[in-house]
């Protein structure tokens, strides 16, 4: 096995020097490597049955043709046969018993949610990475500070990628460094890599996400951890800070944005992303599942859909422009936003379910539906 | 500001709706070139027709006909148009993808080149290859079961203007609006009421609403036909192989398209009356749509490809001159298939986060499923061992389909491997795949199938020459377009990006165009075949058998009468019309009268206000929407009214018809 | 849609009547002159499998979101039990009644078919009515289906189960004219009997709904 797959990564190698990067033939990093592995066994396990059916398939024709000469071994009669029933079914049967062993083991070896700390390399970094319209945020919660389609990891040490989005569905995508996953908004997904060797990989987002997605792309540059620290250290010296404020107007769709740093993070700011509510008076993605678990918000809660709105404020056309739509009418009576409506706002506030109560909880305090506690600490939440 | 262009203003009036001028692309000349050209062949069209008094025959015989072979045909020229509409979104396409390197923008901006994509997938699914095969269908399994005509002839006319209305709404929204731009299965939250504000969604979800009542209406029809309406003495395991095949798709249409039904309709009151479905907020779940479209989705590409099985397994018997090898394997093949095909769904996103073992479940389900089809690979290999093999032209497509079908097979269980598919997921390598199994395998079915077929339809052969043409450079033309698309996605080059900054890709997407202009060629010998052939029909005429076939419906004139069969066939065992050749077996000459549905204008008049019915929906329009909508219902009524739907082919008229020449 | 239900198409392609062999024929088994019975009722059960989809999926959208209400109101807040009974009891008598129809219709007694036929109706008239009075009830509360996913996949479901009580409202209207204009012929009797698989399998439904939607959501 391991002779051919020399020989294979020798003749990718060579491919990838021919000018253009074959990432997933050649990646940088140990589960992209691991997938090319998987990829190349796969391949040669089915090329055990691929070779002689294309071969059958134009030497058959071509061998038994009507106007081949002897035509004596025709056998208009013969239209079964045990034994090779047995072969057509038993052969791709074991091979695929042997390529469902190898899904097997590999599927849980290389799942995405899985850490990386069996690998024995340097301590891991979070990134938080989020898909904007139509831009990649990237917040280093460890560092406290966040960078716009520019991504910069230590080589050697494993990157533990929390995903979310702002609006639609995309995939962050480094071939070089290995497979991707959907970022979604109100939801948090995992990633795990590692850049083995130092160099600059292309990113981008692989998944169509609207005008702007061909611009989503980022270089993922992998340093030493001298380089990291340094570049680290620059960005908290010149850039500004990313607050809710600063996010909401990053957030407002653009294209093709240029690189773009933020010297420091507001605390938990990922955490509100992930639940959608970094605006103000937006209740918590978990604030409203624990509401919605407790019974509900009752008939008094019909008059708070504007808080719980998210979408209608981020319409946009055909263009990638923002449209804005009046806000959210309220119907029935409501619990009032909590800024002192007639509405009994003080009992409100103390009724559990109660709009201005949930709005007033500290999202740090809440556990979120997403994580265990160690990803809260990470999260920041 | 994103972008320098805007939408156009939101506006209402109660009798437009929001359509407003605004919307008419008049900046665009790309869709004003293309609307002159349609304008001027439609206008040539109704010229030529009135001119030769075409109208009334045309109403006659085609528009309300019941008649399933000239619904199948006519199944097949809405395949042949839209697959022109679909493939020049491919060019586009190509076109777009060899400039757009390194900083240039190439020659469409994202709002179009988005519809583009958009566009050709919806029409190459649903308006193409799903045509062809219902086409297929309609034409073939009545005559292979000895059937009068399918269990229900009104409601398959119905179905077949149901899937025109759906084109033609598709085809309206290059002039009137715009389409989709969400991918052909319009994920959201992109696809909802906030992330894709404007008429295209609209039109998508209508379109294809609209095109889906027919196909499902038209499955439950099959299925019916096939169990109530084969000759006496036909059991299950006598069907030829492409009447199985039949069955079984139809199975899985009426089994998989209610479902497409339910999720478009969600949505569509997701982006209609606020419903929060498939929204971020409110507690809706974006992620349901994908998995409901997906337990659609994947049955639907087997809907596709398995009638394909049916043609190659005919086609292959009949041209090694030898029985199917393995029958009852076959159809056992094909049955695994279709119940495994409901348990894959999920390898379309092993990458959303799925557990491992979840994602291992669907892997190992998905890789399965290649076992049966496999099978059928050696099934058709070993009908060629020892037989006398015809390489006539249905034959060549049919080897090229094997050894391009093997391929896409292959690549098709790469990506089954989930760790290979976190990288391929998305990339030019999973278009080069599903490329190279719809291609190499549908398309190629396809044509193999028409070239075998068309003398029966039309009693004369298709041109051998311009035939071998098209194959050739079809099947070149394929390999040089789709594996430059291979290599990109082993660079991990992503789908759908209308540029890209890596100059490095450039050539091989240079290739690939070159590709793309080679299938041009193929297809122009397509029609230059038709045109041909059509012309030296007499040349070509060959009698009801010319291939020397096995199954009941070269057993009709060609082309077959009106009512297939002069006398209710019984059938002993397989290989129906072999068996009666051996036996020289001939047609009574004691005629009886034939007892023959009658054609209505129902179906097409309930389509046509069908189709302004998704238009006005898509407008808002509403007095036109409710106005159409209560017009449907009227229609469909009156027709419940009529208790005369059908006639007697006299046996004088019968005796006539056969004398012109039975079997050959 | 509701127009093109297979139900509506007759079975036209029926079989001649007995014929004499002919030569050759001999070695081939006697044909059968009922092999091709009509295949209307095969069809229509095609076509509610199909239909029965649809509902499963719309079951199993209500399965998903049910209890995501987004801080609004839960089903205890809205549904009235002793409202849904009465509704419920319509719709059962009405499936009820339609078999008393059936039974009418095979004694020949046009008449009692039609009296029957039109109790039905009303029963299911009162249902749609009970179901439209609900809707608005939540509407006006501000509980409609834009409030939360909760609300909207019971909108959906309740709602595609109360079209289609409406669809057979309409067909079972245009039935009663026909059986007045022409009596109880075969067409007639076979659309009856297609009606009546529909009506009683929009019953099975609502039990459905009944039990997933209400009953074990006010326990």
């Amino acid at each position: 096995m391991y002779r051919t797959r020399n020989l294979l990564l020798a003749a990718a190698g060579a491919v990838a020097l021919s000018g253009c990067q074959y990432d997933v033939l050649s990646p940088a990093g140990w589960v992209g490597d691991q997938q090319r592995d998987l990829l190349i066994i796969s391949v040669l396990l089915m090329l055990i049955v691929i070779l002689p059916v294309l071969f059958m398939s134009v030497y058959f024709p071509l061998r038994y043709r009507a106007d081949r000469e002897d035509t004596s071994d025709y056998d208009p009669e013969f239209e079964h046969s045990n034994k090779l029933e047995a072969v057509v079914w038993g052969v791709p049967i074991l091979i695929i018993v042997a390529l469902g062993y190898y899904t097997y083991v590999y599927t849980h070896r290389l799942d995405p949610y899985r850490p990386l700390d069996h690998l024995e390399a340097g301590a891991p970094v979070e990134v938080q990475a989020v898909s904007l319209d139509w831009k990649w945020l990237f917040i280093y919660p460890e560092q406290g500070i966040a960078s716009v389609n520019e991504l910069v990891v230590p080589a050697g040490r494993p990157i533990n990628f929390s995903l979310s989005s702002s609006t639609v569905m995309n995939t962050l995508s480094i071939p070089a460094l290995g497979g991707m996953v959907y970022s979604m908004a109100g939801m948090e997904t995992k990633l795990h890599l590692i850049a083995d060797e130092e160099g600059v990989y292309p990113g981008r987002s692989a998944h169509y996400s609207g005008p702007g997605f061909a611009g989503m792309v980022f270089d993922t540059t992998a340093t030493s951890d001298e380089e990291f620290d340094a570049w680290v250290e620059g960005i908290r010296a010149e850039a500004g800070p990313l607050t809710r404020e600063t996010y909401l107007a990053l957030e407002e769709p653009s294209m093709n944005e240029p690189v773009r740093h933020y010297g420091s993070v507001e605390d938990g700011l990922f955490g509100r992303i992930v639940e959608m509510c970094v605006e103000e008076d937006k209740v918590c993605m978990g604030h409203m599942m624990m509401v919605d678990q407790n019974g509900g918000g009752g008939l008094e809660g019909i008059g708070d859909a504007a808080a719980y709105s998210y979408d209608r404020g981020r319409t946009i056309d055909g263009f990638g422009n923002r449209i804005e739509l009046p806000p959210l009418e309220s119907h029935g009576s409501g619990h009032g936003t909590g800024h002192g409506t007639d509405h009994e706002a003080l009992n409100d506030s103390e009724a559990p379910n109660g709009l201005a109560y949930v709005l007033a909880m500290d999202p740090n305090a809440l556990c979120s539906p997403f994580g265990t506690q160690t990803e809260k600490e990470i999260n920041g939440i | 500001m994103a972008s320098e262009h805007l939408q156009p203003a939101e506006t209402f009036s109660p009798i437009f709706g929001r359509l407003t001028l605004d919307w008419i692309p008049i900046h665009e000349p790309i869709l004003i070139g293309t609307f002159a050209g349609v304008a001027l062949g439609g206008l040539l069209v109704f010229a030529l027709m009135t001119y030769f008094r075409l109208w009334v025959p045309f109403w006659k015989n085609w528009v309300t006909t019941v008649d399933h072979k000239k619904i199948g045909i006519m199944y097949m020229v809405l395949a042949f148009v839209m697959m022109v509409r679909g493939f020049a979104d491919a060019l586009m396409m190509r076109g777009q993808q060899a400039m757009a390197a390194g900083g240039s923008e190439g020659w469409l901006p994202p709002h179009h080149y988005d519809q583009v994509f958009t566009a050709h997938g919806v029409i190459m699914i649903f308006f193409v290859a799903m045509a062809f095969v219902t086409g297929f269908m309609n034409y073939v399994m009545p005559l292979q079961i000895g059937a009068r005509d399918v269990a229900f002839p009104f409601l398959n006319n119905f179905s077949f203007w149901m899937t025109v209305a759906g084109a033609l709404l598709v085809n309206i929204s290059l002039f009137v609006g715009e389409f989709a731009r969400v991918g052909w299965l319009a994920f959201p939250p992109l696809s909802g009421a906030n992330y894709s504000t404007g008429p295209g969604m609209d039109y998508y979800l209508w379109a294809l609403q609209i095109a889906g009542v027919g196909t499902t209406l038209s499955g439950i029809n099959m299925i019916a036909t096939i169990v109530k309406m084969r000759a006496p003495g036909m059991k299950l395991m006598d069907m030829p192989i492409f009447t199985w095949t039949a069955l079984i798709t139809n199975v899985l249409i009426v089994a998989a398209f209610p479902v497409l039904t339910a999720t478009l309709a969600l949505l569509t009151l997701d982006r209609y009356m606020d419903f929060r479905f498939f929204t971020n907020d409110f507690g809706g779940n974006a992620m349901m749509y994908v998995n409901l479209i997906w337990i659609w989705g994947h049955p639907e590409v087997y809907i596709l490809i398995i009638p394909c099985f049916g043609i190659i397994s005919e086609i292959v018997s009949t041209f090694s001159r030898k029985p199917i090898f393995g029958y009852r394997t076959m159809v056992w093949a094909t049955g695994c298939i279709m119940v495994l095909s409901f348990v894959v769904w999920l390898h379309h996103f092993f990458t959303m986060g799925s557990g491992a073992d979840v994602n291992t479940f669907f892997g190992i389900t998905t890789m399965i499923i290649a076992v049966p089809t496999g099978v059928k690979i050696f099934n058709w290999l070993f009908t060629m061992y020892k037989g006398r093999v015809r390489l006539e032209v249905p034959m060549l497509w049919t080897i090229g389909f094997l050894v391009t079908f093997t391929i896409g097979g292959m690549t098709g269980v790469m990506l089954a491997v989930p760790p290979v598919d976190f990288q391929l997921h998305n990339t030019l390598f999973l278009i080069a795949h599903f490329h190279n199994v719809i291609i190499g395998g549908v398309v190629f079915a396809v044509f193999a199938g028409v070239t075998y077929w068309w003398p029966k339809a039309f009693g004369f052969k298709l041109d051998e020459v311009w035939g071998k043409r098209a194959f050739w450079l079809w099947f070149v033309g394929f390999y040089v377009a789709f594996m430059p698309l291979y290599a990109l996605g082993l660079m991990g080059v992503t789908r759908r990006m209308n540029m890209y900054p890596d100059a490095g890709w450039q050539p091989y997407f240079i290739v690939a165009a070159i590709g793309a202009l080679l299938i041009l060629a193929g297809i122009l010998c397509n029609f230059m075949n038709f045109y041909v052939s059509i012309r030296d029909r007499k040349r070509l005429a060959c009698g009801s058998d010319p291939w020397d076939a096995r199954t009941l419906e070269w057993a009709t004139q060609s082309p077959p009468a009106p009512y297939n069969f002069p006398e209710d066939v019984s059938v002993v065992g397989r290989e129906a019309f072999w068996q009666m050749k051996k036996e020289n077996y001939e047609f009574s000459t004691d005629y009886q009268p034939i007892h023959m549905p009658m054609g209505t204008a129902s179906g097409v008049i309930i389509s046509g206000l069908a189709l302004i019915f998704g238009f006005a929906m898509v407008w808002y329009i509403w007095w036109l929407a409710i106005a159409t909508f209560v017009a449907m219902l009227a229609v469909g009524i009156a027709h419940t009214f009529n208790y005369n739907r059908d006639y007697y082919i006299p046996a004088d008229e019968v005796r006539q018809t056969e004398a012109k020449g039975a079997l050959v | 849609m509701s127009t093109a239900t297979p139900a509506e198409e007759q079975s036209i392609v029926e079989p001649l009547a007995d014929r004499p062999m002919h030569h050759a024929r001999e070695a081939r088994p006697h044909e059968d002159p009922h092999a091709h019975s009509s295949p209307t009722p095969v069809g229509f059960w095609i076509y509610l499998m199909s239909d029965c989809v649809i509902f499963g999926a719309l079951f199993a959208t209500y399965a998903v979101l049910g209890g995501s209400y987004a801080g609004g109101p839960v089903p205890k807040d809205l549904f009235e039990p002793g409202f849904i009974a009465v509704e419920t009891a319509l719709l059962l008598f009405s499936s009820v009644t339609f078999g008393l129809a059936m039974l009418r219709a095979g004694k020949a007694d046009t008449n009692g078919t039609l009296m029957w036929l039109a109790v039905t109706a009303l029963f299911g008239a009162g249902f749609i009515g009970m179901e439209i009075y609900e809707f608005n009830h939540l509407i006006h509360l501000g509980a409609g289906p834009d409030r939360s996913a909760f609300l909207s996949s019971f909108f959906a479901l309740v709602g595609t189960h109360g079209l289609h009580v409406t669809g057979g409202l309409i067909w079972l209207i245009t039935l009663m004219v026909q059986i007045r204009m022409h009596g109880l012929i075969g067409p007639n009797m076979q659309r009856l009997g297609t009606l009546s698989m529909f009506w009683h399998f929009l019953d099975l439904v609502w039990i459905g709904v009944f039990s997933f939607v209400y009953l074990v959501r006010l326990i």
